[in-house]
């Protein structure tokens, strides 16, 4: 690889296509969204235009989020929920992971590809199967109610009342859960499928018992895949706008959706990219917090 | 009484039979080693002693408890891993410590215990260091204390110094061997260089395809193998295929195609077809015929000089190549003979084994 770097003309051929995308689809476009956030609805013959904006550097966008605490709470909440979601994922996909990289060479990419499967499907159609499985009359109801009724409980207790799990903070956690899943399971995956066997074979040698091995070898040798998977559901969990939409229902409200009302429904462009760049400045933060406590790892350890 | 008794035991993996029916018994305070070539069964019956497998029949007894069926963590033994398997995210100190810690040993004890056994294999100044800052004789340094501070009843080793240079390997030998007599408790190291194993173990068990071919001291392996698979791959021998005519009070007499029939001394039964085997240094080499019933003329196809001793080949005239290896006892040896001269080999009787074919 040395020597792509020594011949200029043949790194800057494969570099440029990728440059010049990161450049004006991302960078460009996150600019004029950073502009938009000290704009404000211009003002064209005495009366305010619907469409136009005018950067006048104000920083009125920015004070209205922050000083309502309406949007400071949806932040907030967003924040937890997004985290429970991830924690929620680790706690599922880590099991699973391992599954897999213990599963025999013939196996493997078959449980892979069953993970990435719901990749082919529209995240759309997903999320209204969703409802269709936890709806007043879906199939969790449906199959509570069997249970129910077969251990005869509705005897006891009068008929069977179904559960409310939609259009709640519930909903949207189980939704964000599945969607992400798949980011969780393939880090984890990873560098589980990377861990030396022999490790463990050496900690249940020396004495340990499964439980301690799983938590002094196998997590710290794998944190890296956890951190990664960490941060590819944490992110966009925060982000995401959809789930929130269709499952959570109004009082179930995030960020996202509040920022996608700002640009569609409420047609408040520079107030809308105020919030996504205090979004985004919430999520540096954490990142931010995340570098410091592995350093602060490292520097003990 | 034996420390390990390993009985009647089978291990097989789907269709294919990694340990066939082995019977061993390994004495306190013994080093043994487990000798064979790859793929033999040896790491598989060292994995049954350590309990990362469990044999399909017969049972494993560590000093008089059947282990069979007990979890890795539960034996009073402990291994040497052929890649070390030192915790990258742990110090030194902590490998080391990590066996007694797990176990619910006081810290401070753990840290005593830790830091004496660093002292025995000469690591005690890097306790502080992570494993990727050592080299690589450094690393297996710790696996060995972080195994020898359990104070096991018997260490197992595997393959401990595949991946040293000769000079550290050599180095790494002669240091298990004080170590093992200074602790005094059982080695049993699992290996695949027979140097390794006749140089440092009291005894060792030969394996081939699953089976032990034999367990003896290393004299007597080398010198009284018992089938041709060991003398063949303990040391060099020469292998000259004949027929049995005859046995009495002195031996058996061999009829070989180009030395005639020879009677030779010999134990053990023998009928039919057999193999006279003979080791290079056995064998005297000079320019005029000798007095001996065994002798064989030929010419020498090559030379290879190794200072303290020459292997020379040598093509009878009719019959299979045969090497032998002469000791340069003067600085003139050498000129005693060259590639095409014509030699007479000669050996004695005793030093004549024969072997099943």
């Amino acid at each position: 690889m040395e020597s792509f770097r020594k011949n200029q003309r043949v790194f800057w051929t494969l570099a440029s296509p990728g440059s010049f995308w990161l450049l004006f689809f991302f960078l460009v476009p996150l600019g004029i969204v950073w502009m938009l956030s000290f704009g404000e609805k211009a003002v064209i013959d005495g009366k305010i235009s619907i469409t136009e904006t005018e950067i006048t550097w104000t920083l009125a966008n920015y004070v209205r989020a922050l000083a309502d605490p309406v949007y400071l709470v949806i932040i907030w909440k967003s924040v937890w929920i997004s985290a429970l979601a991830t924690i929620l994922c680790l706690v599922i996909a880590y099991p699973v992971a391992f599954v897999i990289s213990f599963a025999s060479r013939r196996w493997q990419p078959w449980l892979l590809l069953a993970v990435i499967l719901p990749f082919w499907i529209n995240l759309l159609i997903r999320t209204y199967a969703l409802i269709a499985v936890f709806r007043t009359r879906g199939y969790v109801n449906f199959t509570l109610e069997w249970i129910y009724d077969a251990l005869w409980l509705d005897r006891l207790f009068g008929p069977f009342e179904p559960l409310e799990l939609l259009y709640n903070d519930f909903a949207v956690v189980a939704g964000l859960v599945y969607v992400f899943m798949p980011f969780m399971v393939l880090p984890l995956y990873a560098s589980i499928e990377r861990l030396d066997r022999s490790m463990l074979e050496a900690s249940l040698d020396l004495g340990a018992s499964q439980m301690a091995t799983f938590l002094r070898v196998t997590v710290p040798l794998t944190m890296p895949g956890i951190v990664s998977g960490l941060i590819l559901v944490f992110i966009p969990c925060l982000g995401s706008f959809l789930t929130a939409d269709l499952l959570g229902g109004t009082n179930a409200t995030m960020i996202g959706n509040v920022i996608e009302r700002q640009f569609k429904a409420a047609n408040d462009w520079p107030f809308g990219s105020a919030l996504s760049f205090l979004l985004m400045y919430v999520t540096f933060g954490i990142l931010a917090l995340r570098a410091l406590l592995t350093r602060d790892a490292e520097t003990r350890a | 009484m034996s420390i390990i008794s390993i009985r009647n035991v089978t291990k097989k993996f789907g269709g294919i039979t990694a340990v066939d029916n082995a019977n061993i018994d390994i004495a306190a305070n013994e080093f043994f080693a487990v000798l064979g070539p790859s793929g033999c069964g040896k790491t598989t019956l060292l994995r049954m002693l350590a309990g990362f497998e469990t044999p399909t029949a017969g049972e494993i007894l560590i000093d008089g408890v059947d282990v069979s069926a007990m979890a890795p963590n539960k034996r009073p033994v402990n291994m040497v891993f052929q890649s070390y398997a030192v915790f990258p995210h742990m110090t030194v100190l902590a490998n080391v410590g990590y066996g007694l810690k797990v176990t619910g040993v006081p810290a401070a004890e753990t840290r005593r215990r830790a830091e004496e056994v660093l002292e025995l294999v000469q690591l005690a100044h890097l306790g502080e260091r992570k494993p990727d800052q050592l080299s690589g004789g450094q690393r297996q340094r710790v696996a060995l204390a972080r195994a020898l501070v359990k104070r096991p009843k018997v260490l197992l080793l595997d393959e401990p110094m595949s991946a040293l240079d000769a000079k550290l390997r050599e180095q790494m030998q002669l240091e298990l061997t004080r170590l093992q007599e200074e602790i005094g408790i059982t080695f049993v190291i699992v290996t695949h260089d027979q140097d390794e194993a006749l140089s440092m173990a009291d005894r060792i068990a030969v394996m081939q395809a699953g089976r032990v071919e034999q367990t003896a001291t290393p004299e007597l392996l080398y010198e009284s193998p018992n089938s041709r698979f060991v003398a063949d791959f303990i040391g060099k021998v020469n292998l000259l295929d004949g027929q049995v005519t005859g046995a009495s009070d002195h031996g058996v007499t061999v009829e070989v195609a180009h030395l005639g029939k020879v009677t030779v001394p010999h134990a053990g039964r023998a009928h039919g077809q057999v193999s006279l085997a003979v080791r290079p240094e056995k064998i005297r080499m000079t320019a005029s015929r000798p007095e001996s019933s065994l002798i064989v003329q030929g010419r020498i196809v090559d030379w290879a000089y190794y200072g303290d001793t020459s292997h020379i080949r040598v093509q009878p005239d009719n019959g299979p190549l045969m090497s032998v290896t002469v000791q340069n006892e003067t600085r003139s040896t050498v000129e005693n003979g060259d590639v095409g001269d014509q030699v007479w080999l000669s050996w004695r009787e005793e030093d004549t084994l024969v072997l099943d074919r």
